[in-house]
């Protein structure tokens, strides 16, 4: 782990929490996913959710911009507050929030549509445009900050669906910042792309950094300790461990969270 | 490749070569090839069966487009159309069809004489062997031409039913012996004229445009009238059933929470696809005729009934086509900050669109071919004469459809009617064979892969 040289570089942001969650359960049906989380995403930094599969990282991740309201067997208790405002109240239009705190999914899943219209669907939607070359701009630093711009610059107009799999990821990371949000919630967004991509995608996220908030769920280790200031690790729906990366990857507390690091659980 | 043949390299078929088949791939091998023959056999045997009804529809219905006529020059007689002599509409239009008969029997008379045919006809009976379609014929023609009185014009006349008949075989001397419309002397009449050239059958337009016939004139009966009977209906179902249909899909699908409420619906929905139509035709009549007032045999009805049975179809169509679009994009639009409207709208129904398409293409088609609902609303039998003038005729004026016209014609008596029947089967094949082309079309067209 020679990425932990590194660590001693990043600045933590110590401000008040962007997103503060506080005793938080999601159920589907009779499973418990998540059992009383309490994480605090703080202004400025990454946040990495690492943990083994189908411990719950992801749907937590969801009840951040409330994807989780279209599961129709999945309920959240709890509170989570976004920049001190319940988004669970029942005044808070998910739509508006979403706008907010943008997603890029574990699977990609561009719109059947041109990669032009694909980046271009939010802005327009939320009137971020004012003219066509507005537009046209948008699209392309977008398409820039995705690591994407380059490969796909000559066939806007060429559909999403037709690029690889890794260049569709990257189309729905420049789709995720097109509109600007507070907060990306980014799962597994590397799970797909090449070393050189994966570089290109975490020189985004540090980019991002400094104006928004990222969480992004990870399972590289070496990932989670190059680009995340703050580390959680979730364990069978519970969070074992949340603190500075550095901490985590240096001198964890929990048994648990070293055996997972060092490759014993998984 | 080369160490299979190499002799250096020893063969080891201890645990069994692959160049030989064991047993139980040969077992396997057998039961693919036998299922493999049960599918072609399954296969040819529909293919042998669509021949045949194809085949026979096109055998016994094809005789229906064309049409024997009778080639006559008719001599406007003044005295006879005209007492008074001038020319005025009012006193011209006094002359019933029965006025006109005379005209076209002398016709016959001198004809016989300048032709030299011989027969012991009078000319009443040789005037017989025309429809009784053709006074009227004559009559149309005088009253649009009334400058034409006291000329001599040809005309072209419709040939009686039963002489039709024996030009195209399915009337010979020995069946007509009880026949008490035609005779052997008319029928050799008829051969007289059929050798001057005066006799022949021709393609006859009229049959696909024009109206239906009473019973005694069979061979004046069009299709025409009642194919706009249809049009007229289909124009209401796909009015009222799409954007009912598809809205109340999209609500169940994407809006509605899922609730036994829900379920509920659902399965009456699925209920609804198997109740007979002729149920929704009582109903129909129970509701629309008798409680609302709306007016017997009108095209409206038929085709709100229609969209009743029609409505079923296309919700389930259009639920399985929602339900075809991968949740993945649904996310994607929500989770950009759509809304729930917006992700439906702009994403999943385009997606959507072929399957919905499809199956409102198929649902009216199914409604176009649907002939039991409409006789208890009175759409079938002789009820139009002529086309509708305007959309709100077309809508409310009575009317037949296409498979209630068949229908009226396969009940009818007399065996021309018969053949007219399978002529309109094939004129209804044809539209639907085109709209199912359509829904394959749009289908190939439309649908994108994600
Ligand atoms: N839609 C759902 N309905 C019911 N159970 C679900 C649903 N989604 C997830 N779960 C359950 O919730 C638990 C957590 O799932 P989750 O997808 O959050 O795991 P994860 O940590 O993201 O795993 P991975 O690393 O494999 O993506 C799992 O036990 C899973 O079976
Ligand atoms: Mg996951």
């Amino acid at each position: 782990m020679n990425d932990m040289s590194r660590l001693a570089g990043s600045a933590i942001d110590v401000e008040t929490p962007k997103i503060l969650a506080r005793n938080v359960n999601v159920f589907y049906g009779d499973t418990h996913a998540i059992r009383d989380v309490n994480v605090d995403i703080a202004n400025n930094t990454v946040t990495a959710f690492i943990g083994p599969s189908g411990c719950g990282k992801s749907t937590f991740l969801r009840c951040l911009n409330r994807m989780n309201d279209t599961i129709d067997s999945c309920r959240v208790t709890g509170s989570m507050r976004l920049d001190g405002e319940d988004i669970y109240d029942k005044r808070v239009d998910p739509v508006q929030l979403r706008a907010k705190v943008g997603m890029v999914f574990q699977k990609p899943n561009p719109f059947p549509k041109s990669i032009f219209d694909n980046v271009a669907y939010g802005p327009k939607i939320h009137g971020l445009a004012r003219s066509k070359s507005d537009l046209e701009e948008i699209v392309e630093r977008a398409l820039r900050r995705g690591a994407l711009w380059d490969e796909v610059k000559d066939r806007l107009h060429a559909p999403g669906t037709g690029l690889s799999g890794g260049q569709q990821q990257r189309l729905c990371i420049a789709r995720a910042v097109a509109t600007e949000p507070e907060v990306l919630l980014m799962d597994e967004p590397c799970s797909a792309l090449d070393p050189i991509a994966t570089a290109q995608v975490e020189e985004l996220i540090d980019e991002l950094r400094r104006n928004f908030s990222v969480v992004i769920v990870t399972h590289s280790m070496q990932q989670a300790a190059r680009v995340s200031q703050n580390t959680a690790f979730f364990h069978l729906g519970q969070l074992v461990e949340f603190g500075e990366t550095g901490q985590i990857f240096t001198n964890p507390e929990d048994p648990r969270t070293e055996s997972y690091i060092t490759g014993r659980i998984g | 490749m080369t160490h299979a043949t190499d002799p250096a390299l020893p063969v080891s078929t201890e645990n069994g070569s692959l160049l030989r088949q064991d047993a139980r791939t040969r077992r396997r091998n057998a039961a693919e090839t036998r299922f493999k023959l049960y599918g072609v056999i399954a296969i040819s045997i529909g293919l042998l069966m669509l021949v045949t009804l194809v085949t026979t529809i096109v055998s016994n219905g094809s005789g229906a487009f064309r049409q024997s006529f009778v080639t006559l020059d008719v001599e406007l007689l003044e005295s006879k159309l005209d007492k008074t002599g001038d020319r005025d509409l009012e006193q011209i239009k006094k002359v019933s069809t029965f006025g006109y008969a005379p005209l076209i029997n002398g016709a016959f008379e001198t004809l016989a004489a300048e032709q030299g045919v011989e027969t012991a006809l009078s000319a009443k009976e040789m005037g017989e062997i025309l429809s009784k379609d053709a006074a009227a014929q004559l009559r149309d023609y005088v009253l649009a031409n009334p400058d034409r009185i006291g000329t001599t014009a040809e005309f072209t006349f419709l040939a009686n039913s039963r002489v039709d008949g024996y030009m195209k075989g399915r009337v010979s001397r020995d069946s007509i012996q009880n026949d008490k419309n035609i005779s052997v002397e008319q029928l050799d009449f008829v051969d007289q004229l059929v050798n001057l050239g005066l006799i022949e059958k021709k393609f006859n337009p009229a049959f696909i445009l024009g109206a239906d016939a009473s019973d005694q004139r069979p061979e004046a009966a069009g299709f025409g009238v009642s194919m706009i009977g249809s049009l007229f209906m289909m124009l209401v179902v796909l009015v009222l059933s799409l954007p009912i249909g598809v809205a109340a899909s999209i609500y169940l699908e994407e809006f509605a929470p899922k609730t036994w409420w829900t379920d509920v619906i659902e399965v009456n929905i699925s209920n609804l696809a198997a109740v007979p139509s002729i149920v929704f035709g009582i109903l129909g009549l129970a509701v629309f005729i008798n409680t609302m007032h709306l007016p017997m045999s009108a095209p409206l009805v038929g085709g709100m009934v229609l969209t009743l049975m029609t409505l079923p179809t296309i919700i389930i169509s259009t639920r399985a086509a929602l339900k075809a679009v991968p949740p993945s994009i649904r996310d994607a639009a929500l989770g950009i900050g759509a809304s729930r409207m917006q992700s439906v709208f702009h994403h999943v129904l385009p997606l959507a669109a072929p399957g919905i398409l499809t199956g409102t293409i198929i649902g009216l088609a199914q409604a176009l071919g649907e002939t039991a609902p409409l006789l208890l609303i009175g759409m079938v039998g002789f009820v139009a004469s002529n086309a509708p003038d305007g959309i709100v005729a077309g809508l409310l004026d009575p009317n037949s459809a296409m498979p209630a016209q068949i229908y009226e014609w396969a009940k009818r008596a007399d065996p021309a009617f018969y053949e007219r029947a399978w002529g309109g089967i094939i004129i209804l094949l044809v539209f639907l064979v085109a709209m199912n082309t359509i829904a394959v079309i749009l289908r190939r067209r439309f649908e994108r892969r994600w």
